[in-house]
């Protein structure tokens, strides 16, 4: 297992080096428009070919990458932090805070997200740079995204609140913050990592979800996600099966994430 | 349990056989939402207008093909009084489909009722668009006069639309007196059809049409799935494709692939110029010049567009109509010249300039503006792309927002809270009477600034008295010679930047006998009481 966990750690090192690193590697912009060559097919100068417009697809996909590894984990910490905190904090005090932590999750969860959504990007100004759009997006996504999370890690808590090693660190004087942090927290790790993992590829899908509604990235800059809906014409995939190769990505860093996910716990 | 289940899976696996084998003569194509009238009157939907044009019968009909009007329920027409009156004498011997005799009297009523202002008819908005009354006076029992308040121009094409009911019968809407019949609507499913026994035309052997038995009409919004049974002989035709599909079709069966050359649908840009809006004052003042609006038209590469985002089909757009409107169409006009060289000369004599590779007006500010669009559209979106590239060589930057489309409407209807928008238009109507309430500077959908209380601008106010000139004359060479002007201006003035000409594109089964797919809305079923269909064997032969 540890060869295994090896080489995710040495792929996962090597797609993210390459997404920083997009600058150097990519062969050309990710917006430039080679018209006279579009949808064309793999090449010295096009490795992955080109798309509908004619612009580079490896170089869209380093750019895409670059975006989806750095903000869709971004989003997802934001969204753990916060389901640590509501969904800790309610697991373990429980009480009026249990109760009112329970309906702020409910209240999350039945909230009609993508007219919230919506509503939100009704009202941003227009000339927003594709770059604030993108950081936009997945914050909304974090702000928004972390009710299911909290409930998962709520559950933990409470588990823990009976725990002996609490009740003997209460039994000595503790205070329940310090017991919180100091104890609680700490054995909710697992949960929260898992529950990071897990919002990793649910907010890059997400991104290219809203794509649809406007709120993804907005053009010319690349994600997985916008990249991802190129898959829906079925035809263009069978024709150049390097369309698959943003999914053949996300595949690989969520397995390899996994990977070191699962190994991790083991050893924890 | 087992075996119900197996028996519930083979008798779903069957159904669609047994459905398809229900009539050797059934046509079948979808319709892309659920219909939401029968009652011609009321038809605003595209899924209605399908099931009107299929079982309405109508006083004279457009034939798409000639795009000239033909007799239909009346035998012959004379417009009078100047434009104020239309006489119809009536085909005799007609019957509706439950067999009620069909008079002048229908004709009448079905006038009547589409001037009720309880109804509000959408139909009848188009005879009520000059103010005034209309009066249906019955001359006997085949002899009907209609009198408008107003002259009305182009007023016998008003009757392409008006399916005429029934005075008479208990079935009310149900009896028609077009090719088909409504026989049975599942909702969420299909629309049957069947043959109108008592439908008066015979074709030229005599012969009583249609020739069809029935057109069972489904309900599928998906068009890869659209395509998919298309493709599996499900379906006998798909109307209105998207160039991708249309070029996977080309790929696939290119015997079915029917590209009927410009369609009345455009693709256009347009900047507000209203000068109430909340944005920039120095951005309304590049959007109110016309250097400005001519600069960025041309420096757009139109043939680029056609290449790239339709597949070839589509052509460059020269202005509000296209090609495909044989009589209204100037030809004098071409689309505005790619050069960006001549771009960048207007923009220089308007005071911008060049500075680091960034667009610079007269005061120092970076031309930067966002253009709107609806989300989801991948079209637009990839035309917006290609503006945006084609822009930035001149030192522009063009941000694309993708809306909606009640947010995008809310901005360009309401709050004015935008720079430029990116969107399609369909001309459904040949008449310019159809575009009154987009040249009119008054009218609501004066896109770039609506509902304005006197033209703000000379050519606006020009725009107004030759639209005022060709709606209150008869004669169609003085019409013709206003619109023509009309389209002078918008294309000197680039109020909208016309970007393409949509080709209309569509799938033909080659089982299907007599079908002509036509530019014109319903691209392919307009004659089908001439469609017949043949037997798989004979068409493989």
């Amino acid at each position: 297992m540890k060869t295994l966990r090896r080489v995710a750690l040495t792929i996962l090192t090597l797609v993210f080096s390459a997404s920083l690193l997009a600058d150097f590697l990519a062969p050309a912009s990710f917006a430039t428009q080679f018209r006279e060559s579009p949808n064309a097919s793999p090449s010295v100068q096009f490795p992955l070919g080109t798309d509908e417009l004619g612009r580079d697809r490896l170089s869209r996909l380093l750019y895409g990458s670059r975006i989806s590894l750095l903000l869709a984990p971004a989003a997802a910490l934001l969204a753990t932090l916060t389901a640590a905190l509501i969904g800790g904090t309610a697991g373990y005090w429980g009480n009026w805070w249990d109760r009112m932590a329970v309906i702020i999750t409910d209240l999350f969860l039945s909230l009609p997200w993508l007219f919230l959504l919506l509503t939100v990007r009704a009202t941003l100004p227009l000339n927003v740079p594709p770059l604030i759009s993108v950081v936009i997006t997945f914050s909304l996504l974090g702000v928004l995204g972390w009710a299911t999370a909290a409930r998962v890690v709520r559950a933990q808590a409470r588990s823990l609140r009976t725990a002996d090693f609490v009740l003997q660190a209460r039994a000595i004087g503790y205070r329940r913050s310090r017991v919180f942090f100091v104890q609680v927290l700490p054995n909710l790790k697992p949960v929260l990592t898992a529950q990071f993992w897990v919002l990793v590829p649910t907010f890059i899908l997400a991104e290219a979800n809203l794509g649809l509604l406007g709120l993804g990235v907005a053009e010319p800059l690349p994600s997985w996600g916008n990249l991802l809906r190129e898959l829906e014409n079925f035809s263009a995939v069978k024709a150049n099966p390097l369309l698959l190769a943003p999914l053949f990505l996300l595949v690989v860093v969520v397995g390899c994430l996994q990977v070191i996910l699962s190994e991790e716990e083991r050893f924890q | 349990m087992k075996r119900l289940l197996l028996f519930l899976i083979i008798v779903t696996q069957l159904f669609p056989a047994l459905a398809y084998a229900e009539s050797e003569r059934e046509l079948r194509f979808c319709l892309r939402a659920e219909p939401k009238t029968f009652n011609p009157v009321l038809v605003a939907d595209e899924p209605s207008e399908t099931i009107r044009y299929l079982t309405g019968g109508v006083l004279l009909r457009m034939n798409r093909l000639t795009q000239k009007l033909e007799p239909e329920l009346a035998a012959s027409w004379r417009v009078t009084d100047n434009g104020r009156q239309i006489l119809f004498k009536l085909r005799e011997g007609v019957v509706f489909s439950d067999g009620t005799p069909f008079a002048a009297d229908d004709v009448a009523f079905t006038i009547r009722t589409l001037m009720d202002p309880q109804l509000n008819s959408p139909t009848g908005d188009a005879f009520r668009s000059g103010g005034g009354s209309v009066d249906a006076q019955v001359i006997g029992a085949h002899g009907i006069s209609i009198r408008f308040s107003t002259p009305v121009a182009g007023l016998e094409r008003l009757f392409d639309q008006v399916a005429i009911l029934s005075s008479r019968s208990v079935r009310k809407e149900m009896a028609v007196l077009g090719p088909f019949v409504v026989s049975e609507h599942k909702p969420g499913s299909h629309v049957l059809l069947r043959r109108n026994p008592q439908y008066w035309k015979r074709d030229a052997q005599g012969q009583r049409l249609p020739y069809l038995d029935s057109v069972r009409l489904e309900i599928q919004q998906n068009r890869d799935t659209e395509m998919l049974r298309f493709l599996r002989g499900q379906f006998h035709v798909i109307n209105n494709m998207d160039p991708a599909l249309f070029d996977r079709l080309r790929t696939e069966s290119p015997v079915s692939a029917r590209d009927a050359g410009p369609s009345l649908e455009s693709e256009q840009m347009w900047f507000n110029q209203v000068a109430v809006s909340p944005i920039a004052n120095y951005k309304k003042t590049w959007f109110r010049s016309k250097n400005f609006r001519r600069a960025v038209s041309e420096a757009i590469n139109r043939d680029d567009l056609c290449r790239l985002v339709f597949l070839g089909r589509a052509n460059a757009a020269a202005g509000p109509v296209s090609p495909a409107n044989k009589f209204w169409f100037n030809a004098a006009l071409k689309p505005h010249t790619f050069d960006q060289a001549s771009s960048l000369r207007r923009l220089q004599s308007e005071g911008f300039r060049l500075q680091q590779g960034r667009l610079l007006d007269a005061q120092g500010h970076a031309v930067e503006f966002s253009v709107i669009t609806n989300a989801g559209n991948k079209t637009r979106e990839r035309m917006a792309t290609m503006i945006q590239q084609d822009l930035k060589k001149l030192g522009i930057q063009l941000n694309i927002v993708t809306l909606d489309f009640p947010s995008l409407i809310e901005r360009i209807s309401r709050t004015f809270n935008y720079e430029a928008c990116l969107l399609g238009l369909v001309n459904v109507d040949l008449d310019p009477n159809g575009q009154m309430n987009v040249w009119l500077s008054s009218a609501s959908n004066h896109q770039w600034n609506p509902s304005q209380k006197a033209p703000e601008t000379s050519w606006e106010a020009e725009i107004d008295t030759l639209m005022q000139l060709q709606v209150s004359s008869i004669d169609p060479r003085k019409r013709k010679s206003a619109f023509d002007r009309v389209q002078q201006i918008v294309w000197e003035e680039a109020p909208f930047i016309y970007l393409i000409d949509k080709n209309s594109l569509a799938a033909v089964s080659p089982l299907l006998t007599n079908v002509t797919p036509v530019a014109l809305r319903p691209q392919t079923y307009w004659n089908v009481e001439y469609w017949a269909l043949k037997q798989p064997e004979s068409a493989s032969r």
